[in-house]
């Protein structure tokens, strides 16, 4: 081993190859969730109390006139669909941000208190104050990013930990969720109705005026997290390491950091703080992909996935309609049980 | 790939808070050699090596690269010449030593920039200089610790930087296992000429490995030069607070430290212990 300069064939050879099925093994998978992700779109289109083929459902949202599955299809189910795609698409995308950037699965943002500030915020507007929907909304969307303020400054010394930031999250959080708590149990019954979605997040008679703000911070907030995704794969080495491979630490963190917010604050104002679609997204698509790229897109995917899959079944699955936030949070609370086994057996804290 | 480069620090302070770690350091790292710094544990060694690489700002003075301030170089543009391996790299979990090397990549990649056979010849050249080509489809988790630590720093290797700083690349290795790590990065200063800093605890070791030692005491200079000239029992006094005697590594010829504690010294070998060593000396910064 005595020059290491020239490399020989067969090392090249071995890491291109090597990189070559990676990278074939990852479009196959997140192509396979695509394709998953519009099939559970057309579904939930499709079908439900009454079935629609997919040529009445294509003809409605060309715009034309269908008797019947205009109303069902057009108005009813399209701009829930879209939003279930939107809001899950921001909670995965803004969960695998977090995960990478403090390294650790648990700091997710509807863990660490953004989506319960965003809630403890909407609850207090719609019940002490009446608020208009929309001033709700600008209310939630602040509410989150004060939040997310207020834990990293607390969490500040010298650079942000990762698990000190997760400890003061899951205070600031328990401490919200009391407020909203507090809020709803001195709420009338017409204002509890509109409140409760702000609990465990609901899909229920999504209209267009929800949906497209979600969907223009998806349009606009998204591209700023996937130009930061090599930044950010390169910060879940340490913040040493991604500052000697040339990554401005500071300046990325911040960047992700307000724009996995403003994605979580608008699909929350929209659809509720979905119980823990950001907490499993990042790691079912790491799982599914491996760490090879950046998970974004897949968390994406795999978010827009659950969340169509789960509101779907909240509404027909039983006789009983439930909100698609309590489909999700039975399908993560064992996770999150699992994740705190696990790692207490590592003998790791958190 | 031999161009050299020139590192130096210009009347440097560091510190952290309120709290001074370096003071006042003029040095010049010779370009194409290995440089080995000691000193006594929180003596500066690996907050010196962070702010030459950028991550820390100093509180005075400036860290110098080819006549440019390493503060106001656009950080990738520095990564490409300097590379910095810390002293504990995380690992993702499940991450594969394809995927973790390949990130030493990123100072020569744009946003959305693609995959290049460049970086793919980078990569291995890399695995090769460190004997890990093997493992290239593994997880980082399953390796042994030596094995994980030529890993990394085939990451690094993979930089490509002309300058390599590594803090205590040898930290929880075995003898063979340090050995290994520590040849390997002379095979790379010969081979390549890249200019080699490290921070290592072992004097013996640095002595022998280092072409120039830097001695670090109290946040100061204290000695640089050959080891020769730098490890000296006087050195090793002042630098540690601690005793001992300085004979020729049979080996390789280079100085030998012979620690002197409170027991097992005998008499007449002029290494009875010395009483009036201030043990309160080391490690008081």
């Amino acid at each position: 081993m005595s020059a290491p300069v020239v490399t020989a064939p067969p090392a090249l050879r071995a890491v291109s190859r090597a990189r070559v099925r990676h990278a074939r093994r990852r479009l196959l998978i997140v192509l396979s969730l695509l394709v998953l992700v519009v099939a559970a779109f057309a579904t939930t289109l499709m079908a439900g109390h009454t079935f629609y083929p997919a040529s009445d459902v294509l003809r409605v949202i060309t715009g034309e006139q269908v008797p019947g599955a205009s109303f069902t299809v057009g108005t009813l189910r399209l701009p829930r669909a879209v939003l279930a795609l939107t809001a899950g698409f921001s909670f995965g995308m803004a969960g695998v941000t977090f995960q990478t950037m403090l390294r650790n699965p648990l700091a997710s943002p509807d863990i660490i208190g953004i989506s319960a500030g965003a809630s403890a915020a909407a609850a207090v507007a719609i019940v002490v104050f009446s608020l208009s929907e929309t001033e709700v909304s600008v209310l939630a969307i602040t509410a989150a990013l004060a939040v997310a303020l207020l834990v990293y400054v607390l969490a500040f010394r010298d650079g942000v930990a990762g698990t000190r930031l997760i400890l003061i999250g899951i205070g600031i959080s328990a401490l919200l969720d009391s407020v909203t708590s507090y809020v709803l149990s001195r709420a009338g019954d017409w204002d509890l109705q509109a409140a409760m979605r702000w609990l465990t997040g609901s899909l229920n008679g999504t209209t267009w005026t929800e949906t497209v703000p979600a969907v223009l911070a998806v349009l606009l907030l998204g591209p700023v997290l996937l130009f930061q995704g090599r930044n950010l794969s390169a910060l879940s080495l340490g913040d040493d390491t991604a500052s000697a491979l040339g990554v401005r630490v500071e300046r990325t963190r911040v960047t992700v950091i307000v724009a996995a917010v403003g994605l979580i604050a608008f699909a929350t104002a929209a659809a509720g703080p979905i119980a823990f679609v950001a907490f499993l997204s990042g790691p079912i698509a790491a799982r599914l992909t491996g760490t090879g790229g950046s998970l974004l897109i897949p968390a994406g995917l795999v978010g827009s996935l659950l969340v169509l899959v789960a509101d779907f079944t909240g509404q027909y699955a039983f006789d009983t309609r439930y909100p698609v936030g309590v489909v999700t949070g039975v399908l993560g609370a064992p996770y999150l049980v699992h994740l705190i086994v696990r790692t207490n057996r590592a003998g790791g804290s958190l | 790939m031999t161009a050299s480069h020139t590192l130096a620090t210009d009347d440097l302070t560091l510190g952290y808070g309120d709290r001074t770690v370096i003071e006042g350091l003029d040095l010049t790292l010779a370009a194409g050699r290995i440089t080995v710094i000691v000193g006594a544990n929180a003596c500066g060694k690996s907050t010196l090596l962070r702010s030459m690489s950028r991550l820390l700002v100093p509180r005075a003075g400036r860290v110098v690269l080819d006549g440019k301030e390493v503060h106001r170089t656009p950080a990738k543009e520095l990564a490409r010449t300097l590379g910095l391996l810390p002293q504990s790299p995380v690992t993702p979990d499940g991450i594969t030593v394809l995927d973790l090397v390949g990130r030493g990549r990123h100072p020569h990649q744009r946003a959305f920039s693609r995959w290049t056979a460049q970086d793919d010849a980078a990569v291995a050249a890399a695995l090769e200089a460190t004997r890990t080509t093997e493992l290239v489809e593994r997880s980082v988790d399953e390796l042994s610790g030596g094995q994980r630590q030529r890993v990394w720093i085939a990451m690094a290797l993979a930089q490509q930087s002309d300058l390599l700083l590594l803090d205590e690349p040898t930290t929880f290795l075995d003898i063979s296992h340090q050995i290994e790590v520590l040849d390997l990065l002379t095979d790379l200063n010969r081979s390549r000429g890249t200019t080699i800093v490290m921070v290592l605890h072992d004097l013996n070791l640095a002595a022998r490995y280092a072409d120039r030692l830097v001695a670090l005491a109290a946040g100061r200079l204290h000695a640089a030069g050959t080891p020769e000239e730098v490890m000296t029992e006087e050195t090793v006094r002042t630098v540690y607070g601690m005793d001992s005697r300085v004979i020729e590594d049979p080996v390789s010829g280079k100085p030998l430290v012979l620690p002197i504690g409170r027991h097992h010294a005998t008499a007449g070998t002029g290494a009875e212990p010395v009483a009036s060593s201030a043990p309160g000396q080391a490690g008081s910064r």
